[in-house]
């Protein structure tokens, strides 16, 4: 393990003025970065402990939720209005790790988690663009079961694993950060990118932007949401696809949807071609199948993973036909 | 500020690099927590801080200042076992016994989990009260990894054991 130093932020103005220097990095749960360090994939010099920023999940004036950026994952999906107003969120932390990583690792944290490919955690046998620009992708050729179908690039086909992400990419989150420059918002759809020439990139922060928040905005028909997690073990494994959806019927017709899927791309996938062919139309199974074929129309398989293709829509429809049963 | 091992105030080690189960094995000897994979994907390092059960391979040392970590050293009174202890011998809840100061660990937080109500992923009901059922204990411990296979007797301690926990 390359040495590093350690420090503790006691709020989000003292975490910038430690994170300054290009080599540090901020720790929340540790449930991702201490593996990276140890396997040597991430090399920071210094760590700022920012488990000292807000843990507080409070209801903003307009209805919604403000969650804070240390906020541990367990006591979001056990919070009764998330398990009330937003359950698509507790679904999906839950379906994450296990309960002893739920209670170390954070919010802030989770959004920051980095790709579970194994050609990235390889440091002593594998080529990998994100882990060393312009060294070239192992992947691609490799074994592929676990990679993306959707968004992927000739330089990286890796997937974003987080669950909970899938789950705010669905329900509409902004995310609230403060740099050197101040504070700003970016919606949570826009915060993670997808690889490109440069998969080294995970999201859109600038150097040392710090993570400070998460809002919910208030969404009346989330209460009736849900998160699907198809994986290779019945526990404790990432997606190999999932699915998070909110939808409102109204008279047998649409009124609103909201879908992301999981284990597909480089980010948590909002699923607005499938949204845009139900909004308005009818709630029928034969309509959310034309709904996930024109959400998956862009898929490109590799070798491994084709099966997703056809898993995603399945699994699309099987969700969206569930909802639609409890909200009749 | 120090941490606190079963009681005793112990001082952070000066490289931030060292795991709080490293501080544990190597610098107090309390070597019934287990390092199995290292990477927090078996659960045999498990431990309770302030009562919360995390796994200790992943957190550093550093960031638990002045928490109190609980080990399988800490849960007999003297030499009466732990309820858990007993019934994982009476149910045959091992073998080699690798992973069995984790799992019991791992059980203890678990069961103050479902006590305030924290759901799981087979939940049915999110707001509901929970029922330790065969399928909740399952997959509520899940991050618990037997390589003998010892699952269904370390269930069955375990249920014994909580159902009398939760009635109390």
């Amino acid at each position: 393990m390359t040495p590093f130093t350690s420090a503790r932020a006691e709020d989000a103005a003292d975490a910038l003025r430690l994170g300054q220097s290009s080599a540090t990095a901020y720790l929340g749960g540790g449930t991702n970065l201490v593996d990276l360090i140890r396997e040597t994939v991430a090399r920071p010099t210094a760590l700022i402990d920012v488990t000292g920023l807000s843990r507080e999940i409070e209801e903003t004036e307009g209805g919604g939720l403000m969650i804070g950026a240390a906020v541990r994952n367990t006591a979001l999906a056990e919070h009764v209005a998330v398990r009330t107003h937003y359950p698509v969120l507790s679904r999906a932390i839950l379906a994450g790790a296990s309960a002893q990583i739920r209670n170390m690792a954070t919010v802030g944290g989770n959004l920051l988690q980095r790709t579970r490919c194994t050609y990235f955690y390889d440091t002593d046998g594998s080529r990998c663009n994100k882990r060393a620009p312009g060294s070239g992708c192992d992947a691609i050729e490799g074994f592929t079961r676990g990679h993306a179908i959707l968004g992927a690039s000739s330089a990286c086909v890796a997937t974003h694993p987080s669950d909970m992400c899938v789950a705010l990419a669905a329900l509409d989150a902004t995310v609230h950060l403060q740099g050197n420059g101040g504070a700003r918002t970016l919606p949570f759809v826009e915060l993670h990118r997808l690889p490109g020439d440069h998969p080294e990139f995970d999201t859109v922060l600038e150097p040392g932007e710090l993570i400070t928040a998460i809002e919910l905005p208030p969404m009346k028909f989330a209460a009736t949401s849900t998160y699907r997690k198809v994986r290779d073990r019945a526990s404790y494994a990432f997606a190999l696809v999932s699915i998070a959806a909110a939808l409102e019927i109204e008279g047998g017709l649409v009124r609103d949807v909201r879908i992301a899927l999981g284990g597909v791309a480089h980010r948590p996938w909002r699923a607005s071609k499938a949204e845009a062919a139900l909004r308005g139309g009818p709630a029928t199974e034969e309509a959310f199948r034309a709904a996930a074929i024109a959400e998956l129309a862009d898929a490109v398989p590799l070798r491994d993973n084709g099966f997703k293709i056809e898993l995603t829509k399945r699994t699309l429809v099987a969700v969206l036909g569930d909802l639609a049963g409890a909200a009749a | 500020m120090p941490i606190l091992v079963n009681g005793s105030a112990v001082a952070l080690p000066d490289d931030p690099r060292v795991s709080l189960l490293d501080l544990l094995r190597e610098g107090l000897h309390l070597a019934g927590t287990k390092k199995g994979c290292n990477q927090g994907a078996c659960g045999a390092c498990t431990v309770l801080v302030d009562g919360e059960r995390i796994v200790s391979c992943l957190a550093l040392a550093v960031q638990y200042d002045g928490r109190q970590v609980t080990t399988i050293e800490g849960l007999a009174d003297g030499d009466t076992l732990h309820p858990l202890q007993q019934a994982f011998i009476d149910h045959d809840g091992f073998q080699c016994g690798y992973c069995t100061p984790g799992q019991i660990c791992s059980a203890i937080g678990m069961a103050a989990e479902a006590k305030r109500g924290v759901p799981s992923h087979v939940s049915a009901d999110l707001t509901a009260d929970v029922t330790l059922t065969r399928e909740e204990l399952q997959e509520r411990m899940s991050g618990n990894l037997c390589r003998c296979g010892a699952h269904n007797g370390i269930i069955d301690a375990i249920r014994q054991t909580v159902e009398a926990e939760m009635a109390a």
